[in-house]
Order: structure tokens, then C-alpha cells, then sequence
């Protein structure tokens, strides 16, 4: 058996010595190519889901920029990003609704949430929501990013201060991502929830080759993504704790002997990613449902985006994101056929799926991702 | 430190006074129903018990951070299934193979009560072993974490192809009347202990040849690549092979493990192999009972099993609404908790890793120096280029 084996490693490793070899230019360059000739093509034959695709983008966006910090900052695989992102979304529900499950089909109602202050469900303009969703946001994502500081303490440190592998730390994300989704089961039941029910008119928006129709949520959305975004960036290459956090990133041993607080580095790097993952989650389930186990199933999109991108690159995991996100979305609508017969008639079910090919498919050809420096 | 000490036989006894009180006292001490409980229970174990000891091989041996056994569990279960029953007839069930009867003709001992079995159990060997293969190659040169990613996404992957392709193995209403071993040889009320004769069987056949593989040149190489890449390539091994090895011969036993899974059910569907149930309590078996050892992994596959069970038999009881709506979930916190409290506090697990293993020298089972989960210390960038 081994006799094969070794012969295909060999095959491999002429094959992987052949891209290596390559420039690095040209892998790149080929590896843009194709997604903009995609997403030309997309944006001609599907505009409508390709108009989703950017928006569930910026969504995925904002928890990618949270995992691609972690990631880059502490070194290691956080598992429980997708579970905390939903966790997010049901804390800003539990805010807004102050609604917890009883059983499995009757809830209990706190007598006074953010919800019940005057005109906090009035809708906003088009909106289907008013600013008690947005205060709710606000305060989960305060709490969240209090609790992933409060695992650190308890968890992540103590994991750290032993001088642990990265694997040690992923499978305690593990471990924490079961417990969080467990803790989302109990206090709010399996079936899933909205924010506000009811059906929301969509407008039509002339493009002048074809219509879109897209809710003002969602618009609001992608606003939302773009401002944080935006903030982000600002703290990382205008602020000392940016520029900190990018040492880090570099090189953690360097940064601590050059005086740069790393502990204080990594608590920082939790509020942030821990507030936006929140947001994102409450964004997730306005254009989705609350559901707890649609956490662990976003971890897919998210990772991919981020090695997309290149990890410890907030850049890298918004262009990862947005070209993630299209592709979901636009697989939707593939239906490849030849000669009148369908061959590849893409299911909604393989929308997750979309994501990890492009995942396997970029590890093959360049591991570093889009933005990522060549080891 | 003697506190410590008294934890592995503790918590053995109490989960075993658990599972062996709870039904005794709900069945009204009735000695026959507590027997065939505890076997069910103990064939159970046996068979995750086999696919923790494959995760053992890849994870506690080489190293290979795999967090997508549920795709290997689920590819050995359906290719087990596919196997052994026969094909297809009615419109509405539809699935690919159902090679059970073509074997049957063969003239020793009544062949088809036992010779498709055992191709079965072979091809899903086979199955999972290339999926292994083929995944290893975009992967396994990377961090340890890329691997871990990309079978989560496969697994899931795996399970939307199996979901969605009408065909293939009659996507969600599953497969089920999948043959069972000797079963006509046996009344159907003892066919449980046969059943259970043959997945101990399978796991002692595993154990042992793990315990020899180990102890064997192949195995020390194992442990050298996974405590440090760099010194095991200068001694000279080639550790993109030998990591290859240890991947796909752990993806073969738990192609295994999902094989006598399918029989002893009788019917699979892909509900079962959810990142959930097919992934996490493997990982957590093996981290509680120790990664690194293989009794270990046995241990801790009764360890967490046993919480399982105790969880299903307490629903029985009269607890509080609150609690017994919730009684999964609550198990799930539990067992999600479990491995962090296990990382936290016992990173070596209920049974350490024995420090030298060889088939020659004298066994010395002192706590190991530094925990067995240390990876070489991360660089930031992949080891590619």
C-alpha cells in the first residue's frame, strides 16, 4: 500500500513544485482573472442574485474581518465565530422581544424590553424595523464582545500562558462552538425566529439592462457593513492599537520585545471582532431567520473568505467575502446545460458547498490567499 | 496529586453504576431487560470506540487535525449499506450497488450470511481511505488548520450530495432493511449478543493492530512527525508520506467503525452525520479518555457514551418541564463544556499517553513531560513555498 502512496506523493510534489515555481504574479493574476471574468459574467446573466451576493457579502464580510483578526492576531482557527455570530443575532432578538422559550411551542415574556420603550417598532422610513432593533444591536454587540473577552480570561489564556499549539486552541473553539449552540437551544428553542414577521414589499430598481428588486433592509445592510468596514479600517492604519494590532500580526514575538502590550493586543482584538461578528449576526438574520444551528453551517462561507483573502488580512477577508458571498448566491441560478439536457442543475442545498470548493480550489493554487504575503 | 490519580477509575465506575442503576430501577430491577440495555449500550460503544481509535491514528498519532469524521463515517456507512443490500426495485427507492445477493452462490458456510459483510466492511474501507487521499492532497502539506477546515466543508459537502442527489442513496428518507451478520442463523431475541460478539470482535481486531503499529518503526515515526516536523524530515522520512499514511489508514477505521454502525442499525440517513452527532463527540471521546492512547480512546468512547445514555434514560424520570424539554441540549452544553473543563485541566486526558512505546523495551507509563496535544510552535505563514 505504501508503495502507491509514495508514488503519488511524488506525482504531487512535482505538480505543487510546478505552481510554486510559477511566478507569483501569474497565479495571482490568473486567480483575479477568473473571478472578475465570473463575476462579469454574473453581473450580466444574473444581476438580481448577484445584487444578494453583495449583499449577503458585506454580511459575511463583517464576521470574516472578526475571524481574519483573530486569526492573524492569535494564531489560531476560531471555531466558534459562526456560533457566536448567530448568538449575536438571538441576544439583539432577546433585547428587542425580551421573548425566551418556555417549551417548544410557547414563549415567555419578559414584562419590559427595548421593544416596549415608545415607537421602538415603528418602522424607520422603509424599513421594516424600527430603532429598538438597532439599540438591541448595539447592546448585543456590547455583550458579545464582553463574553468572547470573558472566554479569553477563562478559556484562551490560561491555553496561551501554557504555550499550547494552535490545534489545542481550535479544538477548545470546538468545544466552545457545541456549548454555545447548546446554550442557544435552551433559552430559545429549535424552530426558527424573525425579527419582525410578516411579508416586505421589495422596490424595483432600473438598471437599465435589467431590473433588480431589492427591500430596503437590505440596503440598510449593506450600509451598515460598509460603515463598519470603513471604521475598521481607520482603527487598524490611523490608530496606535491599529498599528499594534498589525505588529502582532507580523510578528508576535518581535511586537512583545518591542514593548507592545500583546495581552492587551489580544482583549482588544476580541471587543472588535466579538462586536462585529454580533452585528453581523442581527444583519445574518434580517435577510435570513434567527436558527441556531445556522451558526456552525456559516462557518464554511466565513473561513473561506478569510483564506480567500489571506488570513490576518481585513482587506483580503472583505474582497474574500463579497467574492463568496456572489458566488453563493449566483450558484443559485447555475444551471448548466448542454444540448437541451441538464447536467449540473445546482441545488439551493449546495449554496454552503460553493463555498468550500473555492476554499479547496485556492488552497490548491495559492495557500497565502489573495492578499497574503508568499512564505 | 492522589486525587488525580483516582479520577479514570472513578469516573469509569460512577458512569458504569449509572447505566447499570437507571434502567434496573426503571424496568423494576428486571435482570433480562437491564442485560439486553447494557448490551445495546456496550455494542454501541464498541463501534464508536473503533472510529474514536481511528481518529486516535490520526489525530493523538500523526497529528492530522481532521475535523470532518462525519464524512468519513458517513462514506463508510452508505458504501457498507450499498454493499450488502439488494438493488433497488421500487420507483421510490432508489440507490446506486446492491451487490448483497451476487455473492451468495459461494459454497462455504452459507456465504451470504457473512462473505458480503465482509466486503462491505473492505470497500468501506476502500471509500473512505480515498476520500482520505484525495483530500490529503490539497491539505495536508498546510497548517494543521487548513485540514480542519477543509473536512469540515467536504463532510458537509458530503451530506448535501447525499441530501440532494435523488439517485445516489435515496437522499433524506435514507436507506434502511440493510442486512444484519448471521441473523438468520440466530432468534431474533439473541441476535443482540451476536451482533455485539462481532463489533467487539472488529474492535479488539483494531486495537491490536493499532497497539502493533504503533510499537512498530512506522508508529514512532508517527509520533516523531507530529512533535516535530522539521527533525523528522532531517532524520531523513518523508513526512508528507508518512502523514498521508496515518491520515488515510485512521479514514479506513472509521470507514470501519461507519460500517458496523450501518449493520447494527439497520438503517442510516444522513441525519446521523450532522457536524454534530458524526464529528464533535468524537473528538470529545478521544480528548477526554486521552489523545495518544488507544485504550484511551475505548475509555473515553464508554466515558461519553455512558453521559449519552444517562441523558436519554433521565428523560424517564420526573424532572422539573423546564429541564426535560431540554434534556439534549443540555447534554450538548455538557459535552461542549467537557472538552474545554478536559483542555483546561487534564489535557492528557483519563488515560495519558505512554511515554515510550516499543514492542521491546519495558512499558513506562509516567505522565509525559509536556501535553501530548503541543504542535510545533505556528509560523504565520503556510510552510508552502
Amino acid at each position: 500500500m505504501v508503495r502507491p502512496i509514495a508514488g503519488a506523493a511524488q506525482m504531487l510534489e512535482r505538480a505543487r513544485h510546478f505552481f510554486s515555481s510559477l511566478p507569483d504574479i501569474v497565479i495571482t493574476t490568473a486567480v483575479w482573472l477568473v473571478f472578475a471574468a465570473l463575476i462579469i459574467w454574473a453581473v450580466t446573466s444574473e444581476a438580481q442574485l448577484v445584487v444578494i451576493g453583495i449583499i449577503v457579502g458585506s454580511i459575511l464580510a463583517l464576521g470574516a474581518i472578526g475571524l481574519t483578526l483573530i486569526y492573524g492576531i492569535m494564531k489560531f482557527a476560531n471555531f466558534a465565530h459562526g456560533d457566536t455570530m448567530m448568538l449575536g443575532a438571538y441576544i439583539a432578538f432577546f433585547f428587542l422581544t425580551g421573548q425566551v422559550a418556555r417549551d417548544a411551542t410557547e414563549d415567555v415574556e419578559l414584562p419590559w424590553s427595548l421593544g416596549s420603550l415608545p415607537g421602538a417598532l415603528e418602522p424607520i422610513g422603509k424599513l421594516t424595523f424600527g430603532y429598538g432593533l438597532i439599540i438591541s444591536t448595539v447592546v448585543a454587540a456590547l455583550v458579545i464582545a464582553l463574553l468572547v473577552v470573558g472566554l479569553d480570561r477563562l478559556v484562551y489564556r490560561p491555553l496561551r500562558q501554557r504555550g499550547s499549539g494552535i490545534v489545542v486552541f481550535a479544538v477548545a473553539s470546538l468545544g466552545l462552538a457545541m456549548a454555545t449552540r447548546a446554550l442557544m437551544l435552551i433559552i430559545w428553542g429549535p424552530d426558527p425566529r424573525l425579527y419582525v414577521s410578516g411579508i416586505h414589499m421589495a422596490d424595483k430598481y432600473d438598471l437599465g439592462f435589467t431590473t433588480i428588486t431589492l427591500k430596503a433592509d437590505q440596503i440598510f445592510m449593506f450600509a451598515v457593513a460598509v460603515v463598519l468596514t470603513a471604521l475598521v479600517y481607520l482603527l487598524l492604519f490611523r490608530t496606535k492599537l491599529g498599528k499594534a494590532m498589525r505588529a502582532v500580526t507580523d510578528n508576535p514575538d518581535l511586537a512583545r520585545v518591542s514593548g507592545i502590550d500583546t495581552e492587551r493586543v489580544f482583549t482588544w482584538t476580541w471587543v472588535i471582532g466579538g462586536a462585529l461578528v454580533a452585528v453581523a449576526g442581527v444583519l445574518l438574520a434580517l435577510q435570513a431567520q434567527l436558527n441556531p444551528n445556522l451558526g456552525f453551517v456559516l462557518l464554511l462561507p466565513l473561513f473561506a473568505s478569510t483564506i480567500l483573502g489571506g488570513i490576518g488580512s481585513p482587506q483580503g477577508a472583505l474582497v474574500g467575502a463579497m467574492i463568496v458571498g456572489i458566488s453563493q448566491e449566483v450558484s443559485v441560478g447555475i444551471n448548466l446545460s448542454i444540448a437541451g439536457t441538464d447536467i449540473l442543475p445546482l441545488a439551493p442545498a449546495y449554496k454552503f458547498s460553493v463555498a468550500v470548493v473555492i476554499m479547496i480550489f485556492m488552497l490548491l493554487l495559492r495557500p497565502q490567499g489573495l492578499f497574503g504575503a508568499k512564505a | 496529586m492522589k486525587a488525580d490519580r483516582l479520577l479514570t477509575p472513578l469516573s469509569f465506575l460512577a458512569i458504569t453504576a449509572a447505566i447499570i442503576i437507571m434502567p434496573a430501577e426503571r424496568s423494576g430491577w428486571n435482570f433480562d431487560s437491564v442485560i439486553s440495555f447494557l448490551t445495546a449500550f456496550a455494542t454501541t460503544v464498541a463501534i464508536f470506540a473503533v472510529i474514536t481509535l481511528g481518529l486516535n491514528v490520526q489525530w493523538g498519532y500523526t497529528g492530522v487535525f481532521n475535523f470532518g469524521i462525519a464524512g468519513f463515517f458517513m462514506v463508510g456507512a452508505y458504501t457498507a449499506a450499498i454493499f450488502t443490500k439488494p438493488p433497488a426495485e421500487s420507483e421510490f427507492v432508489r440507490y446506486i450497488g446492491g451487490f448483497g445477493d451476487s455473492l451468495a452462490f459461494l459454497p462455504f458456510l452459507d456465504s451470504g450470511q457473512w462473505l458480503p459483510f465482509v466486503f462491505g466492511t473492505a470497500a468501506a474501507a476502500l471509500m473512505s481511505g480515498a476520500l482520505a487521499f484525495a483530500l490529503s492532497i490539497p491539505t495536508l502539506r498546510l497548517r494543521a488548520d487548513y485540514l480542519a477546515i477543509t473536512t469540515i466543508g467536504i463532510a458537509e459537502l458530503l451530506r448535501a450530495v447525499v441530501l440532494e442527489e435523488r439517485g445516489l442513496v435515496n437522499s433524506a428518507r435514507g436507506l434502511i432493511g440493510i442486512p444484519r451478520p448471521f441473523h438468520d442463523f440466530f432468534e431474533p431475541d439473541d441476535y443482540k449478543f451476536v451482533y455485539f460478539g462481532i463489533a467487539v470482535l472488529v474492535l479488539i481486531i483494531v486495537f491490536l493492530a493499532l497497539e502493533k503499529g504503533i510499537r512498530s518503526p512506522w508508529g514512532r515515526v508517527l509520533r516523531a512527525l507530529r512533535e516535530d516536523e522539521l527533525t523528522t524530515a532531517a532524520s531523513g522520512k518523508n513526512v508528507f508520506a508518512f502523514k498521508m499514511q496515518g491520515f488515510i489508514v485512521g479514514a479506513m477505521i472509521m470507514g470501519i467503525g461507519g460500517s458496523i454502525y450501518a449493520y447494527e442499525r439497520g438503517s442510516i440517513s444522513p441525519d446521523t452525520f450532522t457536524p454534530f452527532f458524526g464529528t464533535f463527540i468524537f473528538w470529545a471521546m478521544l480528548m477526554v479518555g486521552g489523545s495518544g492512547n488507544n485504550k484511551g480512546a475505548i475509555l473515553g468512547a464508554y466515558i461519553v457514551w455512558g453521559i449519552w445514555t444517562i441523558s436519554l434514560q433521565l428523560q424517564g424520570y420526573d424532572l422539573p418541564e423546564f429541564v426535560r424539554s431540554r434534556i439534549f441540549f443540555i447534554r450538548d452544553l455538557l459535552i461542549g463544556s467537557l472538552i474545554v473543563i478536559v483542555l483546561l485541566l487534564r489535557p492528557a486526558g483519563l488515560l495519558p499517553e505512554e511515554r515510550k512505546i516499543s514492542l521491546f523495551i519495558g512499558r513506562d507509563t509516567g505522565p509525559r513531560p509536556r501535553e501530548p496535544t503541543t504542535e510545533p510552535e505556528p509560523t504565520d505563514k503556510p510552510p508552502s513555498g
